[in-house]
């Protein structure tokens, strides 16, 4: 026998470490990535390709006067100009929203927010496009702007959503979820009631490629490919069926390398419907890719909630009840990507990790003439805020009580024998065991040297801060009798083919933008089936070559779509089986499954391998009675409840007392993601949210001026930590697996950058003690801090 | 992403080709050295020369630090990073490394240079504060000649200087007097922003170790940088010591002319001017004394 | 224009638009994809490259300004078909996710490592701090580069052991 002498690309990431399931293991997409050989949106190159560029509104609201296109089309190389006005003739001036709203593709009416997408231009190169810009003359009459959310529903307020039948203020949508009466009572009784207002500031994904897409209609089969930056490829694609009115199977819809998602890039964004009709149009490839203005003005933000927080409690630190009122800053449209029936996201798991009497909250959405969004940048669906609000709380309390915070969290946590748990507004926490976590986060860090330490830096005058967070994360959505993203239920679909030599090709619905899961899932499947990882090829991102799916956001990769790569894999192996047992003439029921290969009982000289079996299925001679040729499987896996990860973090600072910039010395975070697959990917996932905390806290925000000027539109003036910011984490787990899931794994993507904010702020307000604050709002910039040492800590708004 | 408007681009080969070219095109023309102010303002469309004029091969003429008896000389072309790695010109003037450290970032300053940053006239640009507080003077060079303009006279407003068109700044001239160190202190929200503030003190002792001179330049509270005035006679021959730095704080953050804005308030950064000129009086005085 | 340049050690010529920024000259004529942008700014060196010998951001070094000049990518930093110890170091200490800061802070790090073989974590940290990684949190990236170093000492203390011997 030859053998070719081809060493694939990924050959190289072998490593003698491999496992033949869960472990360390590296990463199988990394050869191409380190070699510059990723392919990225903004890598593709087709003939004949076009180049879209997008006018955006100056202002943050005004009427769209009049649009003269004729400069920029007398422009050599412009190929097209399309305005609202000539979209609104084919019905495609407005699309619907993930939330149900609608949004304009091109503004027709007026602008709504600074940033607006008003027209395009298509042009034979990305220079000239972004010439032809220049040319388009756009009488603008300006409008008052509502831009204090706190003032958007002034009876006086200018109102932004006249775009909808009857609309005469800017309310977007009410929510509850508890019980007031009940929450009322404990207040009504509790020996210590203690409430602070909390900002979570407008802060934005920002991942280091931006949004873009190439489009490329091809007439002859009627076909559109679609090569974008997207999460969720499958969604996508549904909803460019339904709202383009184009033939679902004439839609492929491919999401490439991608850059970094964190959210920013589950959301349809009129640049990619407007790179659709221009191909359309055009009968040309055309491609659109955001710069970094773009990006930060105009696509998916996060958070942008005002909250009132109340806690009530026992003398001696039994938290009764916690009760919230938020006031939700959705921006001109509601763009919120979650679940249709929670329109706050999964904020309800605002009672935290704590066993509490009673809970309810209130909350008020209003629209705003900011740009449209809300969830993103790994918030697990607005988990983000819910655990920053329970977590900052939980300080204040621990302040008014005199009591060390990790001793008020210790005798409130939720014991492990309660679990399943139930919470006060109806989530049911399916495993924990919360006090071991926040114990080892203790040790891990040596909590009480910190103490020690941080007493005899006071007596100095020095500010040094310890600050504890613990939070529960629900992840993995969702159950499909819960949870659709408009009307797509939440369930995963996975295909599994075992090839005759015993290679394998799992095809996923859900989508990589860094995660690992060409590696990650390999081992999951590797696990179930005794295949090495390296021989098995995952495959993701292209709608014609996978399951449907709803994409990876909210955590929900593992926890669905791990699931699912792990049922089909067992399906595969029942199938396995059979065959082995009619190989090894003996019955199903004499076989044992020994990772890899099945032997009969009692006698190991008598076995087959997986390996085997696959050549069997698809080889010559007669199978058992009923069974089908080949080996493969497809399911869909729809979960039966949210996975439920947890963590203790503990962060301790020092902060400047002449000039208030905080040092962020030292990051303890324990995890417990239950089953852990790949701990070299786990890690890196917790990393990469710590940093996002660490930002958040001391520096990120989206701020406008009074007129809606976004003062982030770039990324001087929209801070990201760099590697001088953070320090070296220090990162242990424990593990509690899901008692639902097949293999026990909850999800991690995102518990870091959840878990993470409270524990650097609370550090910060902790080293400001000597000045009497219990609270500052991030971000935590020298300025902030020393305000906030002044006395006078100011609200980001 | 962004990307300019069209421009022609010519090449210098010498000072004297740059200055011709720049003669010749006027005002229609912007010298481009690192890039690392004026491309993204091309490319925002701020800025939309008609003609750049690269003046990067004139780094063998223009890149150089030169520690003489009584003066230094940098070329205008000097890459922040070469300044940064001049030991000879830390060793007399420390205020440069201490400010290097925290210009930009590595990689941008292995391209930008001395001369980019003083002509961008940036409010909140670092070198000016540090130029400022050594009394340096900027040597202009056109087709009629050279002339020197000291720090003082250098900014006509933000991002306005003395160079006027068909001209060249080629070199910055810092004195040496004995008995001096100097210090740069500046705050800035993150690695690489711009300051909220900063402070670049340069101070001089007599043979009895008292000041003898004193100058301050305060970078990112002003319309421009400028050496605030009334330290030197304020602490002139008096001992070194906590009060003096208080007062020379005092002076500064009164004299200093903030605006609000994300980076802080104006009382914050008023009190960044205090606060960072008494640290960087303190650590130059140290230094003075061979003790930092 | 013309323009002539050394690119991975390839003698270039082109013509090209005198705006043409040295990313998109890269990129879109060269097809080298590796290098990548992220901002317009000049902040986030997801498209640095080497000029001369020395780190840059490409997005604002005019594709004409490198006319005469030698740059390298990360397509270049393989040789002869062994990753260079950066690479390997990148993936052995998980120094990536999405991979799209990777070829930029590669690109840092090996500079880095051209003249300080030995550096701190400190020294690292600050060599990338013009670089952003939105995944990472930078420490797996810091131990990759002393991953590199500490490879690179080891074999050169083997050549030197093999030199001695012989």
């Amino acid at each position: 026998m030859t053998t070719l002498g081809t060493r694939p690309l990924d050959s190289f990431a072998d490593n003698d470490q491999k496992p033949v399931g869960y472990g360390r293991m590296l990463r199988k997409e990394d050869p191409r990535f380190v070699r510059g050989l990723g392919h990225y949106c903004d890598d593709i190159q087709l003939p004949g390709m076009l180049h879209m560029a997008i006018l955006r509104s100056p202002f943050a609201h005004a009427r769209i006067v009049s649009i003269d296109t004729s400069r920029a089309l007398a422009h050599p190389k412009v190929k097209a100009v399309v305005t609202g006005a000539d979209l609104a003739e084919k019905g495609l001036a407005w699309m619907p929203t993930l939330s149900n709203d609608v949004q304009a593709v091109l503004a027709t009416d007026k602008v709504r927010f600074q940033g607006q997408e008003v027209a395009i231009v298509v042009a034979e190169d990305r220079y000239s496009a972004r010439d032809g810009l220049e040319l388009i003359d756009v009488q603008y009459d300006p409008l008052p702007p509502v831009v204090d959310v706190r003032h958007a529903l002034d009876p006086d307020a200018p109102v932004i959503r006249d775009d909808l039948e009857g609309k005469a203020d800017n309310h977007c949508f009410d929510w509850e979820t508890g019980d007031a009466a009940a929450t009322q009572a404990v207040f009504d009784r509790a020996e210590v009631v203690v409430s602070q207002d909390i900002v979570y500031p407008r802060v934005h994904p920002a991942p280091m490629e931006t949004c873009g897409c190439v489009a490329d209609y091809d007439r002859v089969s009627g076909k559109l490919t679609l090569w974008t930056t997207s999460q969720a490829p499958h969604a996508h694609r549904t909803l460019y069926a339904l709202v383009a009115g184009l033939p679902e199977h004439k839609i492929r819809v491919v999401s490439p390398d991608i850059g970094g998602g964190f959210g920013n890039k589950v959301p349809i964004y009129p640049g990619y419907v407007c790179a659709i009709v221009a191909s359309l149009v055009l009968h040309k490839p055309v491609k659109w890719m955001e710069d970094r203005s773009e990006n930060l003005i105009s696509t998916g933000f996060a958070r942008d909630y005002l909250m009132r927080g109340e806690i009530a409690a026992t003398r001696d630190g039994k938290i009764l009840a916690v009760r919230t009122n938020v006031l939700a800053d959705h921006g001109a449209f509601n763009g919120t990507a979650a679940p249709v029936k929670y329109p706050a996201g999964f904020f309800g798991v605002f009672t935290g990790s704590y066993d509490l009497e009673a809970a309810y909250c209130h909350m008020t959405a209003v629209y705003t003439n900011k740009a449209p969004g809300g969830v993103a940048y790994a918030c697990s669906f607005r988990i983000t805020e819910a655990v920053y609000l329970v977590e900052r709380m939980v300080d204040v309390l621990a302040r008014e009580l005199d009591m060390d915070p990790a001793e008020l969290r210790l005798r409130n946590l939720i014991r492990p024998e309660q679990f399943p748990y139930t919470t006060k507004t109806g989530w049911v926490y399916d495993s924990g065991e919360y006090e071991r976590a926040l114990r080892l986060s203790m040790e891990t860090a040596g909590y009480e040297d910190l103490r020690k330490e941080q007493a005899e830096r006071r007596a100095r005058g020095e500010l040094m801060g310890i600050g504890l967070s613990f939070f529960t994360e629900a992840v993995g959505a969702g159950p499909r009798k819960d949870m659709d993203i408009l009307g797509l239920g939440m369930a995963d679909g996975c295909e599994l083919t075992v090839h005759p030599t015993g290679k394998a090709v799992v095809r996923l619905s859900v989508q990589t933008q860094g995660q690992g899961h060409e590696t990650t899932f390999a081992q999951i499947v590797a696990e179930e089936l005794g295949i090495p990882p390296a021989d098995i090829e995952v495959v993701h991102g292209d709608t014609d070559q996978t399951p449907f799916g709803l994409g990876t956001y909210g955590s929900r990769s593992t926890p669905v779509s791990g699931a699912a790569a792990a049922m089909v894999a067992r399906k595969v192996r029942d199938k396995a089986r059979i065959i082995a047992s009619g190989m090894l003439e003996v019955s199903v029921a004499d076989l044992e499954w020994e990772k890899g290969a099945f032997q009969v009982k009692g006698d190991p000289t008598r076995s087959v391998t997986i390996q085997d079996v696959a050549m069997r299925a698809y080889g010559a001679g007669d199978l058992p009675e009923g069974v089908e040729g080949g080996l493969q499987a497809e399911v869909c896996y729809n979960p039966e409840n949210l996975t439920y990860p947890f963590g203790a973090y503990i962060c301790v600072v020092d902060v400047d007392p002449g000039t208030g910039a905080v040092k962020v010395r030292k990051f303890v975070a324990i995890d417990d993601c239950g089953t852990r697959i790949n701990e070299m990917i786990i890690e890196g996932q917790v990393h990469g949210g710590l940093t996002d905390g660490v930002g958040m806290a001391l520096m990120e925000m989206i701020a406008f001026d009074e007129d809606g000027n976004c003062l982030s539109a770039s990324l001087m003036d929209y801070l990201i930590p760099t590697a001088l910011e953070v320090p070296d984490w220090q990162t242990g787990h424990t593990v509690t697996p899901s008692p639902h899931h097949p293999i026990g794994a909850k999800g991690i993507g995102e518990s870091a950058t959840v878990g993470s904010p409270p524990a650097v702020v609370n550090a910060i307000v902790d080293a400001l003690a000597p000045f009497g604050i219990r609270h500052a709002d991030m971000p935590l910039t020298p300025s902030r801090v020393w305000d906030a040492m002044q006395g006078h800590p100011l609200p980001p708004v | 992403m962004q990307v300019p408007a069209p421009f022609e681009y010519r090449r210098a080969t010498s000072v004297e080709d740059a200055i011709g070219l720049l003669g010749e095109l006027g005002s229609s023309a912007r010298v481009v050295a690192g890039g690392h102010s004026l491309l993204p303002m091309m490319k925002l469309r701020l800025a939309t020369p008609d003609r750049l004029v690269d003046i990067n091969d004139l780094h063998g003429e223009l890149g150089y630090v030169r520690v003489e008896p009584g003066e230094v000389r940098i070329g205008a072309l000097t890459r922040h990073r070469e300044l940064l790695e001049s030991d000879e010109l830390a060793a007399v003037h420390p205020v440069f490394r201490d400010a290097e450290r925290v210009i930009a970032d590595p990689v941008v300053r292995n391209r930008g240079t001395i001369g980019g940053s003083l002509c961008q006239a940036d409010p909140a640009e670092d070198l000016s504060a540090v130029c400022t507080a050594v009394d340096a003077t900027c040597v202009i060079r056109s087709a009629g000649g050279t002339r020197e303009v000291p720090m003082a006279d250098f900014y006509r407003g933000p991002f306005e200087t003395a160079v006027g068109d068909g001209e060249l700044l080629i070199e910055v001239r810092v004195p040496r007097r004995p008995r001096g160190s100097s210090a740069y202190e500046k705050v800035e929200r993150r690695a690489g922003d711009w300051a909220v503030a900063a402070s670049a003190a340069a101070l001089w002792l007599d043979d009895d170790g008292r000041i003898a001179d004193v100058r301050v330049g305060l970078s990112a509270v002003g319309p421009n940088t400028t050496a605030i005035e009334g330290i030197a006679d304020a602490l002139r021959g008096r001992e070194p010591s906590e009060e003096a730095y208080a007062q020379a704080g005092a002076i500064a953050a009164e004299r200093c002319n903030p605006v609000a804005d994300l980076r802080g308030s104006v009382e914050y950064k008023r009190h960044l001017a205090d606060e960072l000129t008494r640290r960087a009086l303190r650590r130059a005085v140290a230094r003075c004394r061979g003790e930092g | 224009m013309k323009v002539s340049l050394t690119v991975n050690g390839d003698p270039v010529t082109a013509e090209i638009e005198d705006r043409l920024l040295l990313v998109h000259f890269l990129r879109d004529h060269l097809g080298l994809t590796g290098t990548h942008w992220g901002c317009d700014t000049s902040n986030c060196g997801t498209c640095v490259v080497w000029l001369d010998g020395e780190p840059v951001k490409s997005c604002t070094v005019l594709a004409a300004m490198a006319g005469g000049h030698e740059v390298r990518t990360v397509e270049g930093l393989e040789r002869d078909g062994e990753l260079d110890p950066v690479q390997q170091g990148f993936m052995q200490c998980h120094g990536l996710q999405c991979g799209f800061c990777t070829p930029g802070m590669m690109m840092t790090a090996r500079a880095l490592l051209d003249r300080n073989p030995s550096p701190s974590e400190g020294e690292i940290r600050e060599a990338i701090s013009g670089q952003i990684c939105r995944c990472t949190g930078y420490a797996t990236i810091v131990r990759s580069v002393q991953w590199a170093a500490a490879y690179e000492a080891s074999q050169a203390e083997a050549s030197q052991a093999v030199g001695s011997a012989s």
